[in-house]
This record gives C-alpha cells, structure tokens and sequence, in this order.
C-alpha cells in the first residue's frame, strides 16, 4: 500500500498517492457551475430568497406592462392623437415617425441633408481605425481620422468649393448632439492631456496656468458658460467680426470637458511607478518620448473609466444647449409637444429621447469595456 | 585664478579620455533638503572596471551610482562618464544615459509592451535603430539572457529572475559602455537570485564595466575587481576582494561583514 510510506497516518484514512504524485482533480460541482451560482448568489439567506423573490414579482408586475404599452398596443402610423388612440392605447409612435426628421436634422434645408448622412458615413469609417488597431494601413487611415473634424465641418456649413453654404443656426435635433459630443470628444482628451501633463510640470508658470484654469473650469457650472459663450464673448471680438454661436458653443463645452479629462488622468499619471520614469529617463528617452511611448500608454488605459465616464457626461450635456437657444434633439421634442394636433403626448418624446441617449451612452460604456479586456496584460 | 584651475581640470579630463577612467568623480555632495546624503565622494572607475558597492541601508550606494546618469542630481563636485562632464545641460545627459545602462531593483519593465517590445524601444526611438535591426539584435541579446521564447510574452507573465534578465537584455539592446546595477537580486526570490547572478557573471566575462550595488557578497568575492564599502554617505574603504573580506581595515568595515557573512 502507498500509504506504508507515512507510518504517522491516521489509521482508516487512506492516501492513494505518494508524496508530490497527487494528479489535479476537477473541482466539485459543488463550487462551481450555473445551479452553484444560483444558489450562493440568490438564495445563500433567508433576507435574499426574500429580496429574489421580490425582486422576480416586480419584474413580473412591470415587464409585461411595458411590454404591452411600449409594442403590442402600439400604434405606429396615424395623423393625429386622436387617430392614434382610436387603434389601441398604448404609445403613439406615429407621433415621433412623423417628426423624425425633424429629430434627426433640425432645421437643415431639405434638399442638402444627404450632406449630413455623407458626414455620419464618414465619422463611421474615421472611428475605425481609431477604435480597432487591427486593420490594415492604420497608420494612414488615423491621418483621416485627425482631418475628420475638418471634412465634416466643410460638409456640414458649406460656403466654400461649390457646396451651398448652410448657416449654424440650421442645425439641430439629433444632429445638433453629435456635432457638440463628436467635436467636444475629439478635442477634450488631448487638450486633457496636455493640462494634466502642465499640472504635473516641473515650469513654475506652465503649472500655475493649468492649475488655475482647470480648478475655474470646475468651478463654474456648464450652463454658465454657455451664457458666457452666448452673451458675453462678443464684447471680447473686435465689433463687426462675427464669432459663429455654434463655434462659441463648441469651444466652451470642450473646454468644459477638457478640465475634468485633465483631472481624470492626473489620476491615472499619479498611479504610474517612478520606476518608470527612472527607467525611461536610464534609457535615454527625450521627455516627449517617455510621455508618449512609456507614461500616458499606461496612465491612459488605468483612466479609461473616468475618461469615458467624462464623455458619456458631456454628451448627455449637449442638451443644455437648449439654454441659449438651439434646439438639439431633446428641444425638438419639446417644441413638437405644442402641435395641437399632437398635444399630451410628453411620454413617447421623452421615452423616445431617453431611449437614443441610452443607446448611444451605452456603446460607449461596452466598447470602454471591450477595450480595457484587450489592455490588460497582467496575467 | 579659480578659473585656470578649471580650465586645467577639465584639460587633464579631456586628455585622460585616451586613457582608461572611464568614470570620475571628484568632490561630490549631495544633499536632500538639509539631510547630507553623499559626502565627498571620489571614485575613478577604469573601463572594463567591475566594482561592487556594499553598505549598510540608507548608506548612500543608491544614491551614488543613481548620480552617475543624473536619476539624481548633485549639488557640488564633478562628475565625468566618457569624458563628458555631467552638467545641468540636457545635452550631455543625453549622451552619458546611452552610454550607461542600468539594472534596477524593482526591473522597470513596461508592462503595457511585449518583451521584444521593451528591448527594442531603447535602438529605435534613441538611436533610430531600424525596426527589424533592433529586433534581431534584440533576440539575440535575449538568446543570450537565455530567454528568446519569452520575446512575445509580457513581462506580467514572467517570473522575477526572468524580468530582471529581461531588464539586463533591454539596457544591453543600447550597447552601452557602462552598466549600472542598483540591487538588482534584492526583489527576487531565493531560487531566482541564482539566474540573475549567473547571467551577470556572463556579462562580466565579456568585459563589461560594471557598477554593481548589491549584498550577494559571493558575487563581490567571484566577480569584482575592486569592493567598496560605504556608510554614511561617504566612502569607508575599498580594496580588491581578497584583502577587503580577509582583512578590512576599518572598524565600521569589520562590523558590516561580521553582520552580513554571520547567516
């Protein structure tokens, strides 16, 4: 017997293998599985069977009554309110059908819209290789994507090279939203950057500036701001000039942003060992070298919650253009509530607005997701 | 007057690069804040020099070779790598940090990069290294840390003695001249220090000059040319390694190795 080796051992226990020959055994079904889960995670207490329960008679409470209101008494065509009520009683989709593209385009001219789905057709193909680091001719590709910004804004206000020349104040609804957060997205992460790298600065001036500007960004309340861009800024331009709204919107909310972005990183900077520094420093690396190639790779990817955090906030905060004027897609509900045609029907505008937020805020928090996986090289 | 003594000094520098100090230092203090870290500190190193610095915790060897490629700045002597003078000037940094390499305690890999990443970012973004050139004389340099099948790896995934190989491979990837050890084993664990050792015993075999900060004494007494011992700051006493261990002169000298040699 292989237990004769060990003459301590307890007598009626009996030990089938030698010394260091012990195979791996598969784990009990006891610690692992889908019914393990259920049970320690649901059902481990008496207070949680009580709160599953709960929780399951809720959802059967709630779940089939929206359902119900949201697609089986739906009505999707229709003229009017009435119209819409006479087929069932559930939402009037109809509603928002009938003013959808005045939701998406705002009051950009009719006949030039194909010049706005030319830009979101374009933003997609710049987002590539931005997202993803697998395609092919990145390199190139990311060269697009930096004159993006500047593709779009020709697209969208024209003037110049033969397009007809649309003013700002055209824009809205949906499209208004994705022009502030694309813009203030694309420009808030490397100015961001660069007022986190000034606070850390070792020039006495450089850090004073960064420290002074983001700690008054974060003092003062966006809708504030946008009063400034709106009100106050054009005392500051030489009479005559004509500093674009949109243009004065579009710096104040990135701006805005950039100020909690540098804040975010900051955080990821201040986690980074000093070894290193020391061992980009060892190596020989100019100062720009090591930020790019050692430092903000790393400070970067621990910051990527805030950062998207810090976007998801912003693009919701798009909708504060309304303060000045502009309606963005969420205004457009509201004004659209004043058709008479179309009165009481609050609930499917702001279901229908809170829906389009939630999807696009949710991507972005799954692609962060996604991201942060393909980062991690630990082990 | 003061003047032509400098002139003198930096002529007699100029004139010994032909010669074989490939390291001097002169005169050097260094404080942190009132606290004086390194006191008076003199020390020429000729090329392919191997010297083992040892002392008690707190005794400044860190501090001094960290000086050496300015990690830390001195505040009054001169220090010369090559024959260039370590200045304020960003300039002559540069040039003295690839020309020294170093190996630190805690290996500074970057973690964000593949292994054969961390060894050719030195040759390509400081000496503009083609890509595939860097790549093949990081494999090879990786070959001889005995770690090529790692090159895809990331450092995460590897244990302590091979990171620290990795750490020695990727200063070697710049050719340098002189290389700096600070502690290099003192993270690892017991059964790691070996590797570690082994292939810095291999390097030394290929002439390198070698700065090394460390307690493995059987190193010292294997390896180096010369053995320093420094305690408070300054330099107590040096000596090849035979007559430091079988006969230190200094009191304080006597009490660290009985400490040390006594477990």
């Amino acid at each position: 017997m292989a237990n004769s080796h060990n003459p301590d051992m307890t007598p009626g226990l009996t030990n089938a293998y030698d010394p260091g020959e012990h195979p791996d055994w598969p784990a009990p079904s006891s610690v692992k599985g889908p019914v393990h889960w259920i049970k320690t995670n649901l059902f481990g207490s008496v207070t949680n069977t009580l709160l599953t329960l709960l929780a399951i008679y809720l959802l059967y409470k709630i779940i089939p009554a929206l359902v119900q209101w949201f697609f089986v008494d739906a009505a999707y065509t229709g003229a009017s309110r009435k119209e819409c009520e006479a087929q069932a009683g559930g939402a009037c989709w109809a509603f928002i059908g009938s003013r959808l593209q005045l939701f998406i385009y705002g009051f950009y001219p009719e006949v030039q819209r194909l010049r706005v789905n030319l830009s979101v057709v374009l933003l997609a193909a710049a987002l590539v290789p931005i997202l993803f680091d697998q395609v092919p001719q990145r390199g190139k590709w990311l060269i697009y994507s930096a004159l993006y910004p500047f593709i779009a804004a020709w697209l969208l206000v024209g003037g110049i090279g033969g397009l007809e020349y649309v003013p700002t104040d055209k824009f809205g609804g949906l499209m208004l939203n994705v022009v502030i957060g694309v813009t203030g997205i694309a420009f808030s992460l490397p100015i961001g950057i660069c007022l986190a790298l000034g606070r850390q600065s070792h020039l006495p001036i450089l850090r004073i500036v960064c420290v002074a500007f983001i700690e008054f960004i974060r003092g003062v309340p966006l809708i504030t701001l946008l009063f400034v861009a709106a009100v106050m800024l054009s005392y500051f331009v030489p009479p005559g000039t004509n500093f674009d709204l949109l243009v004065r919107m579009l710096i104040m909310v990135t701006l805005f942003a950039s100020g909690y972005m540098a804040e975010v990183i900051r955080g990821g900077l201040q986690a980074i060992p000093k070894g290193q520094y020391e061992a980009a420093d060892s190596m020989g690396l100019k100062y720009w070298q090591s930020m790019r190639l050692i430092v903000l790779p790393q400070a970067l990817k621990i910051s990527i919650p805030g950062i998207v955090n810090t976007f998801i906030a912003l693009y919701k905060d798009t909708t504060l253009v309304i303060v000045i004027g502009r309606l963005d897609i969420l205004g457009i509900g509201r004004s659209s509530l004043a058709d008479s045609k179309w009165q009481g029907l609050s609930t499917e505008v702001y279901v229908f607005v809170a829906v389009f937020f939630f999807i696009s805020c949710f991507l972005m928090s799954r692609y962060s997701l996604y991201l942060e996986k393909k980062l991690h090289t630990g082990h | 007057m003061a003047e032509t003594q400098t002139a003198e000094r930096t002529g007699s520098i100029g004139s010994s690069k032909g010669s074989d100090d490939i390291i001097v230092i002169r005169n050097m203090h260094k404080w942190y804040g009132d606290f004086h870290v390194l006191k008076n500190i003199n020390l020429t190193v000729k090329s392919k020099e191997r010297i083992v610095v040892c002392g008690p915790s707190g005794s400044g060897k860190s501090t001094m070779i960290r000086c050496i490629n300015r990690l830390e700045e001195h505040q009054q002597g001169d220090i010369f790598v090559d024959g260039i003078e370590l200045t304020n000037d960003l300039k002559n940094i540069d040039l003295i940090r690839r020309e020294v390499g170093m190996v630190f305690q805690h290996f500074n890999l970057f973690p964000h990069l593949s292994v054969l990443e961390n060894c050719t970012l030195g040759p390509i973004w400081v000496r503009q290294t083609p890509k595939k050139e860097a790549e093949a004389i990081a494999m090879q340099y990786l070959e001889r840390v005995k770690i090529p099948e790692q090159a895809l790896k990331f450092p995460g995934q590897l244990s302590g003695g091979q990171q620290q190989r990795v750490a020695i491979a990727r200063s070697l990837c710049m050719n340098p001249k002189i290389m700096l050890f600070d502690e290099p084993t003192s993270a690892l664990d017991p059964e790691m220090i070996k590797e570690v050792l082994d292939t810095m015993i291999e390097l030394a075999d290929t002439g390198m000059t070698m700065l090394v900060v460390t307690h493995e004494m059987g190193f010292a007494k294997t390896v180096a040319d010369r053995v320093i011992f420094m305690d408070g700051g300054e330099i107590i006493e040096q000596n090849e390694p035979n007559p430091f261990f079988e006969n230190p002169q200094h009191e304080r000298t006597k009490l660290f190795l009985s400490q040390i040699l006594a477990h």
